[in-house]
C-alpha cells in the first residue's frame, strides 16, 4: 500500500509549487539520545502538528500475545508520570487540540494537532509518555483498555459483515513463524493474556527515542521548536539497540482454496498473491495494476462484472506493501442469485488478459494521473493521518529520506504497460494464490470450486 | 528513567553543545531545566484567519461564491441544489440519490464507462450524491486540468441522458446493496432509528436510498421528471475553492453554465414530525451479533435555530469529542465500546438527536443505564466551569483546521449554501460560542434533551440482550425489523 505520500512548498509556502517539482523542505537533526528530529514549517494556517513514530509494530510481537503491540498504543494515553490518566487528552482538548494514534504490522504513530501556541505542551505531554510511562500504568488501567480494544476488535472485524476475511487470508498466506502471519487487532485470547509485565517491557524495549523519530509540521519557527525539543526530549534516556530481525522471504507452493461461513447474505472471494516489500522494484508498478484491474468504474473488472454482466455488486483490489513482504488483493461480492466461480472466472480472463496484452497506453496514464492528483492532495494538510508531517515519516522510515515526495510519484510516472504486463504475469499468473470464499452461514457449498 | 527537574547532566549538555556546533552553530541550546511537574504555560493562541469569500452572480442568475486558496495547485467545485430526498415523493423514497446517481450513466456525448473513465484520466474526483437536504455535485481537480473537467461536471449536470439501460443497470445494483444491508448492524440502525424516530410520513424518516419497493418502481421516467423540475440554476449554487480567482472562474463557469435556464422548481419541502411517544425500546434483532448498536434520541433542532451555539457547546460536552462524557463513562470509565458519541443533525427541518455506541452484548444493559444517566445528568446539574471552557476552546481553536483543505474549507463553505446562512458566518463563529454560558447550556439540555421521550433503538442480539433490557425498567419493548416496521 502506498500508503502516505507528501509535498510542500520549495523555500517559501507563498511561492506556488508545479507539480514537476513536489518539495518538502525540513530541518533535520538528531538528539544524543538518538531521537530523530524532522521540523517542517507551513504557516498557512496557525496550526502545528506533532507525529512520532515508534518502530514497532504487530511484527514485532511474541507468540501468543498477537494484538499487543496496538493494545500498547491505546495504553500510551492512559497517562504517564507528570501527566495522570485522562489528563492527556483533555488538556489538549482545552488547548483546542485533537490527537490520535495507529498501529501497523511495522510501526506504530502518534500525532497531536493544535494552534501552534501548544507546542509546549504537546511536547511536554509526548515526551513524559517517552520518557516517564511506566510509574503511572497499572494492571487495572492495562483492563480498562484490553476491553476497549476487544470492543474496537468486536465494532471493526466481528460485527462487521466479511470483518474476518483478512485474517484468514493472513493465516494462509504466511506461515506460523512469520510475522505478518497474524493481523494487527491480535486474537482476543491473546489480548485477555496480556499483562503488566508485557507492558513493561515492551515500552523498555521499543519505547525509546533510539527507536522513533519525531516530526512536527506548522506553524513553527525551526530554531524555537528544535529548543523546545532539546527540552522535553534531551532527558529521555536511550535504550537498548533494537533488534528486529528479517524473516526469509516467503512463497506459495501451491494454490490455497478456504472457506469461511459468516453471517452475511452473498458470498465474496478474495484472491491474493505474495508480492514484494514496499518501495521495492514493482511496487509501484502493482499499484498500477491494482488501479487498471479495479480502481473505480473505468477499470477492467468493474466493467465486466458490475457493469456487462451484472454478476457482482463491487470489486476491489490493491497492493499492500510493507516493511517485510507485500501482497496483492482482489475481491469482488456476488449479486444475489451469482455463484462465487462465475465472478472467479471472469476474474482470472481479465487477469490473463492483461497478462497477454498488457494495459493500454491510456489506461497507464489514466491510473498515473490518478495517483498524482492524490500526491498533490497530500500536500494540503501538516496534521492527522497522512498529513505532512505523518508523511515525512512514512518516507523517513521506508527509504530513510523524508522529503522522497517527487521520487514517489517518479516511481509511478516510469511505469510502463510493458511492466504492468510482466508484473502480470510473474506475480500473478505464475504465482500461486491464496483463494479465500467467504459464505453464507450453513452453505459451504457456495465457495470457489478448485 | 527517573531525571527529571532539569536534572540534566553536565556531561550531556557537553555531548550536545560540541554535537550543535559541529551541525549547526546557529541553533543555541536552551539552558533551561525542564518543569516536568506541571503543563507549560501556553502564550496565547494564534488569531482565526478565515479565507475570505468573494461573490458573483452569472447572467442566469446563478449565484457563484469563490474562495481562493493558493496553498497547492487544486481546486474544489461544488454545485449545491435543492434537489435532496426531502423532495422525495412518499411513494418513492430514495428517487433524489437514485438520480444523482443516474447523472454519471451517461451525460452528453459520454456513456456511463466514459464518463468514469474521463474523470480518472484528469485525476478528478467527481462525485454526485444527495442528502435530505441538498443535492451535490462536487469536483475536486488539479489546478491545471480544471477546464476539462468543468466540461465533464458540466455535461453531467446539465446534459444527463438518463437512458433506459443504464437506470435497470443502477437499480438492479441498488437492489442488490439493499439486500446487503441487513448483514451490517450499523447500517440497519441508521435505517431504523430515524424512520421509527420520524415514521414514513415526513421526508427524515425515509431510509435515503429507498426500499426494496420502491427501488422496484424506479424508472426513467420518474428520474427525468424529478431532474426536470429540480435542477435549475434559481434552485442551485456554485461554490469554488481553492487555487483559482474570482475573474477566472466567473469566466470559465458563464461560458459553461452561464444559458443554463431557469424553471419553476418544487417548493421547499415542509413536514411536521409526529408527536413524541412514551420512552420506548425499540429491538431490532441480529442474531449472533458480537455488540448492541444503541441509538438513543428524538427529533432535535434546525440548522437555523438560535440555540445552535449554545448546542453545539452543550454537545461537544456531552458526546461530540473523546473527552466528551459519554465516551469518558462508557469507553474509559467501562470499556463497554470503542466509541460513544452525541449528535444534534441540524437540518432545514429540525434533525435528530441521537446518542450512539456499538457496545459489547453482555453489556447492553449496563451501557443503555450508563447513556440514561449522562442524559439525564447533562439537563440536572449545571456544567462545570472548567468543563465549559474546554469545550469552547476545543470548538473554536479547532475551528482553522476545518478550512485547511479545499476540500474541508468547501464543506464549511457548503453548509452555509444548503442552509442560507449568511456568508460571513464564520468570522462570528467564535464570538457566539464564547457567549455561551453554563446556564444556556442547561437550558438547552432541557429544552432539547427529553429523557421521557426517548426512542432507543438496539441492534442486536435478541437473546441475549431482552431480558437485561427488560430489568432496567425503562420503557416497553417493541420489536422492529431493519425499516423501522412492527415486528408480529
Amino acid at each position: 500500500m502506498s500508503a502516505a505520500l507528501l509535498g510542500v512548498f520549495p523555500v517559501y509556502p507563498s511561492i506556488r509549487l508545479s507539480a514537476q517539482s513536489l518539495r518538502v523542505p525540513y530541518h533535520s537533526f538528531t538528539l544524543p539520545n538518538g531521537l530523530q528530529v524532522l521540523l517542517h514549517e507551513d504557516h498557512s494556517v496557525p496550526l502545528v502538528t506533532v507525529n512520532i513514530w515508534y518502530h514497532v509494530g504487530s511484527a514485532d510481537e511474541k507468540p501468543g500475545r498477537t494484538g499487543f503491540a496496538h493494545l500498547f498504543e491505546h495504553i500510551m494515553f492512559m497517562g504517564s508520570q507528570h501527566v495522570p490518566t485522562g489528563e492527556f487528552d483533555k488538556l489538549l482538548e482545552a488547548a483546542g487540540g485533537d490527537n490520535n494514534g495507529s498501529t501497523t504490522e511495522d510501526r506504530t504513530n502518534y500525532y497531536e494537532d493544535a494552534p501552534s501556541n501548544a507546542l509546549p505542551l504537546m511536547l511536554w505531554l509526548d515526551s513524559d509518555r517517552m520518557g516517564f510511562l511506566l510509574p503511572e500504568i497499572t494492571a487495572d488501567k492495562v483492563d480498562l483498555q484490553r476491553g476497549v480494544v476487544q470492543n474496537e476488535r468486536r465494532q471493526s472485524y466481528e460485527n462487521r459483515p466479511y470483518g474476518l476475511a483478512e485474517e484468514n487470508i493472513l493465516q494462509r498466506l504466511y506461515p506460523a513463524d512469520h510475522p505478518y502471519h497474524w493481523p494487527v487487532i491480535g486474537s482476543m485470547a491473546d489480548l485477555s493474556a496480556a499483562t503488566l509485565e508485557d507492558v513493561r517491557g515492551f515500552f523498555r524495549t521499543y519505547y525509546t527515542p533510539n527507536n522513533a523519530s519525531l516530526a512536527i509540521a506548522g506553524d513553527i519557527t525551526p530554531r524555537a521548536a528544535r529548543e523546545l525539543v532539546e527540552r522535553y526530549f534531551g532527558e529521555v534516556p536511550r535504550g537498548p539497540a533494537v533488534a528486529r530481525p528479517a524473516p526469509p522471504p516467503v512463497r506459495l507452493g501451491a494454490d490455497v482454496y478456504a472457506s469461511l461461513e459468516d453471517r452475511v447474505q452473498v458470498p465474496r472471494v478474495y484472491d491474493v498473491w505474495h508480492t514484494m516489500k514496499a518501495f521495492a522494484a514493482g511496487d509501484a508498478t502493482l499499484d498500477v495494476l491494482a488501479n487498471v484491474l479495479a480502481g473505480g468504474r473505468s477499470s477492467r473488472l468493474y466493467r465486466r462484472l458490475v457493469y456487462e454482466l451484472q454478476i457482482a455488486t463491487d470489486v476491489v483490489g490493491f497492493q499492500d506493501s510493507g516493511r517485510l513482504d507485500g501482497k496483492f488483493e482482489l475481491w469482488a461480492t456476488a449479486r444475489p442469485g451469482h455463484d462465487l466461480n462465475e465472478l472467479e472466472r471472469v476474474i482470472d480472463e481479465e487477469v490473463r488478459k492483461l497478462a497477454q496484452a498488457g494495459p493500454t497506453p491510456r489506461e497507464v496514464e489514466r491510473a498515473q494521473n490518478t495517483f498524482e492528483a492524490q500526491f498533490l492532495s497530500r500536500l494540503e494538510r501538516v496534521g492527522g493521518f497522512g498529513g505532512k508531517a505523518d508523511q515525512l515519516n512514512f518516507y523517513n522510515y521506508f527509504v530513510g529520506t523524508p522529503d522522497y515526495f517527487q521520487k514517489d510519484l517518479d516511481r509511478y510516472r516510469k511505469v510502463t504497460a510493458a511492466d504492468v504486463q510482466d508484473a502480470v504475469r510473474r506475480y500473478l499468473v505464475d504465482a500461486h494464490r491464496v483463494v479465500l470464499s467467504v459464505v453464507p452461514q450453513g452453505k459451504p457449498e457456495l465457495a470457489v470450486k478448485q | 528513567m527517573k531525571a527529571s527537574d532539569g536534572t540534566t547532566s553536565s556531561a550531556w549538555l557537553t555531548v550536545v553543545g560540541a554535537w550543535l556546533l559541529s551541525v549547526s552553530p546557529t541553533v543555541l541550546l536552551s539552558g533551561q531545566a525542564v518543569d516536568r511537574t506541571k503543563p507549560p504555560e501556553l502564550p496565547p493562541p494564534p488569531a482565526l484567519k478565515l479565507p475570505a469569500v468573494q461573490t458573483a452572480t452569472l447572467p442566469n442568475g446563478l449565484q457563484l461564491a469563490v474562495v481562493e486558496t493558493h496553498k497547492v495547485p487544486v481546486v474544489d467545485v461544488q454545485v449545491v441544489l435543492d434537489a435532496g430526498a426531502a423532495h422525495d415523493p412518499a411513494d418513492l423514497p430514495g428517487l433524489a440519490t437514485f438520480t444523482t446517481t443516474m447523472l454519471q450513466q451517461g451525460a452528453g456525448r459520454r456513456g456511463a464507462l466514459e464518463i468514469a473513465d474521463e474523470a480518472a484520466f484528469l485525476g478528478a474526483q467527481l462525485n454526485t450524491s444527495a442528502s435530505y437536504d441538498a443535492a451535490t455535485v462536487s469536483l475536486h481537480v488539479p489546478r491545471r486540468r480544471l477546464e476539462p473537467a468543468l466540461d465533464l461536471l458540466t455535461d453531467v449536470v446539465l446534459r444527463p441522458t438518463f437512458a433506459d439501460s443504464e437506470v435497470a443497470r443502477q437499480r438492479e445494483l441498488r437492489r442488490a446493496q439493499i439486500v446487503q444491508l441487513a448483514d451490517n448492524p450499523v447500517a440497519m440502525a441508521g435505517i431504523a432509528f430515524p424512520a421509527i424516530v420520524y415514521g414514513r410520513a415526513h421526508p427524515y424518516g425515509r431510509p435515503l436510498n429507498g426500499t426494496e419497493a420502491s427501488t422496484a418502481a424506479l424508472s426513467r421516467d420518474r428520474v427525468a421528471e424529478f431532474y426536470r423540475a429540480a435542477y435549475r440554476p434559481n434552485a442551485a449554487r456554485l461554490l469554488v475553492v481553492g487555487d483559482v480567482t474570482l475573474v477566472e472562474v466567473r469566466r470559465l463557469l458563464a461560458a459553461r453554465l452561464g444559458a443554463w435556464e431557469q424553471g419553476p422548481v418544487p417548493a421547499v419541502p415542509e413536514a411536521t414530525p409526529p408527536v413524541p411517544a412514551a420512552r420506548t425500546v425499540y429491538l431490532v434483532d441480529k442474531p449472533g451479533a458480537a455488540q448492541s448498536v444503541i441509538r438513543i434520541g428524538h427529533v432535535g433542532v434546525a440548522r437555523t435555530t438560535p440555540d445552535y451555539f449554545a448546542l453545539q457547546v452543550l454537545n461537544t460536552i456531552l458526546g461530540g469529542a473523546f473527552t466528551s462524557r459519554l465516551n469518558q463513562n462508557l469507553r474509559e470509565t467501562h470499556g463497554y465500546t470503542y466509541g460513544a458519541f452525541s449528535q444534534f443533525s441540524a437540518g432545514r427541518m429540525a434533525g435528530p438527536f441521537v446518542a450512539s455506541a456499538s457496545v459489547v452484548t453482555a453489556k447492553t444493559d449496563s451501557s443503555l443505564l450508563e447513556f440514561l444517566k449522562e442524559l439525564r445528568r447533562i439537563r440536572d446539574e449545571p456544567v462545570p466551569d472548567a468543563e465549559l471552557a474546554k469545550a469552547k476552546a476545543y470548538i473554536t481553536l479547532g475551528l482553522p483546521g476545518d478550512f485547511e483543505t479545499t476540500a474541508g474549507a468547501a464543506s464549511k463553505f457548503r453548509e452555509l449554501l444548503v442552509y442560507d446562512l449568511p456568508l460571513d458566518y464564520f468570522d462570528h463563529y467564535v464570538a457566539r460560542i464564547n457567549a455561551v454560558t453554563a446556564a444556556d447550556v442547561q437550558r438547552v439540555a432541557r429544552q432539547y434533551i427529553d429523557p421521557d421521550h426517548f426512542d432507543i433503538v438496539v441492534v442486536g442480539d435478541k437473546s441475549q440482550i431482552e431480558a437485561g433490557i427488560k430489568a432496567l425498567n425503562e420503557g416497553p419493548i417493541v420489536y422492529r425489523d431493519l425499516w423501522g416496521q412492527e415486528v408480529k
